[in-house]
């Protein structure tokens, strides 16, 4: 089923596999390595920077209308996670069960 | 059809080591904030990237629609791209210096329906993350659309995808554009931090240094990481959605 495919590019599912090896290392890596660092995001750098080159700027001058605290910001981003994932499930899923189907 | 069984036996595997993997960290106790923060532009500067963002909105809202229209089976594949950019945003990863931040996924969308329509999909991302998540903000979402949803896919599409259509392995071609497209979105980010804030001494161009600095090497691994995965995920379409590809002119690359 998988074998007389026409496409001539598709990957083995060595290449698949070996692919998500090599993405879950670059993405552990640091977490291993650098054991009790503060991941604390990009952000609070640039804005130390920002505070360094401009004392004077009033970042406040508008503010988040809502900031959720941190259990509930946890939830939110993984409700953008799922839904996003919903859409390339429902898609993928589609597709396979159609070429399952045509095979 | 007992020839799922094995695939269905390593996805499982795959998926329970991502899992494992994310249970034992902290990846998700504090908000990625890649994007620049309500606040973190003066009035001026604010209103400059709105302006600049609103002619790729509606160029990128009237293609959109035209595609719902006239190719309406297309909508899975935007979904699709969609869905990637969403997922691959929300996901916080800690990168290589010990701060953390996250990938864009706006190449796939990028390779299948051209930039103008991930700067509508992108900016439905931004739009969540700012008014829910107070990741982002209202007055520097013209400036975030810019460099995630407009400035990185337009040079990843024009630089890297079409000049290299045809000409190398899909594969490469695939990987080039989702690496120069996340990494882009944050060159982008610190010349508008830049911009708005040289350097007393060294102007524009060394605090760019120090900004691009932050951003951008934090990225690297990240946007390889992306890179790989867009890969994987085009060729499953080359595999599974001919019939999509060929309508978008993508068969045969």
């Amino acid at each position: 089923m998988t074998t007389d495919t026409p496409n001539p590019q598709k990957f083995s599912k060595k290449i698949y596999i070996i692919g998500t090896v090599l993405i879950l290392i670059l993405v552990a890596m640091p977490l291993l390595t650098i054991r009790n660092a503060d991941f604390g995001g990009t952000d609070d750098l640039a804005s130390e920077t920002i505070e360094t080159l401009a004392p004077d700027y009033n970042y406040k001058w508008i503010t988040n209308w809502w900031a959720p605290e941190s259990e509930t910001e946890s939830a939110l981003f993984a409700l953008q996670a799922t839904a996003g994932g919903l859409l390339i499930g429902y898609a993928a899923g589609y597709w396979k069960g159609r070429k399952n189907r045509a095979d | 059809m007992t020839t799922f069984k094995p695939r269905w036996r390593q996805i499982g595997a795959a998926l329970l080591a991502v899992m494992l993997l994310f249970a034992n960290q902290t990846v998700w106790a504090k908000p990625a904030q890649m994007h620049i923060m309500e606040g973190f532009l003066p009035l001026g500067w604010a209103i400059f990237w709105w302006a600049v963002a609103i002619p790729f909105w509606v160029i990128g809202f009237i293609q959109i629609r035209k595609i719902l229209k006239e190719k309406p089976e297309q909508r899975l594949m935007l979904g699709m791209a969609g869905g990637f950019i969403f997922i691959l945003s929300a996901l916080k990863i800690p990168s290589v210096t010990g701060s953390s931040s996250h990938p864009t996924g706006t190449g796939l969308g990028v390779m299948l329906f051209g930039p103008f329509v991930v700067t509508i999909l992108g900016t439905i991302a931004l739009i969540f993350q700012a008014l829910l998540l107070a990741h982002g903000g209202i007055s520097t979402l013209g400036a975030n659309s810019v460099s995630m949803a407009i400035g990185g896919p337009l040079i990843a599409y024009y630089l890297v995808w079409l000049p290299l259509k045809g000409r190398v392995p899909a594969w490469a071609n695939a990987f080039l554009t989702a690496f120069v497209a996340d990494l882009m979105t944050y060159v982008i980010t610190s010349t508008q931090l830049a911009l708005a804030f040289p350097n007393p001494q060294t102007g524009v161009l060394g605090s760019w240094l120090t900004f691009a600095g932050i951003f951008a090497v934090t990225q690297l691994p990240l946007a390889i990481a992306e890179g790989i995965l867009i890969v994987l995920i085009f060729n499953f379409l080359q595999n599974n959605a001919e019939t999509e590809l060929r309508e978008l002119g993508l068969e045969s690359i």
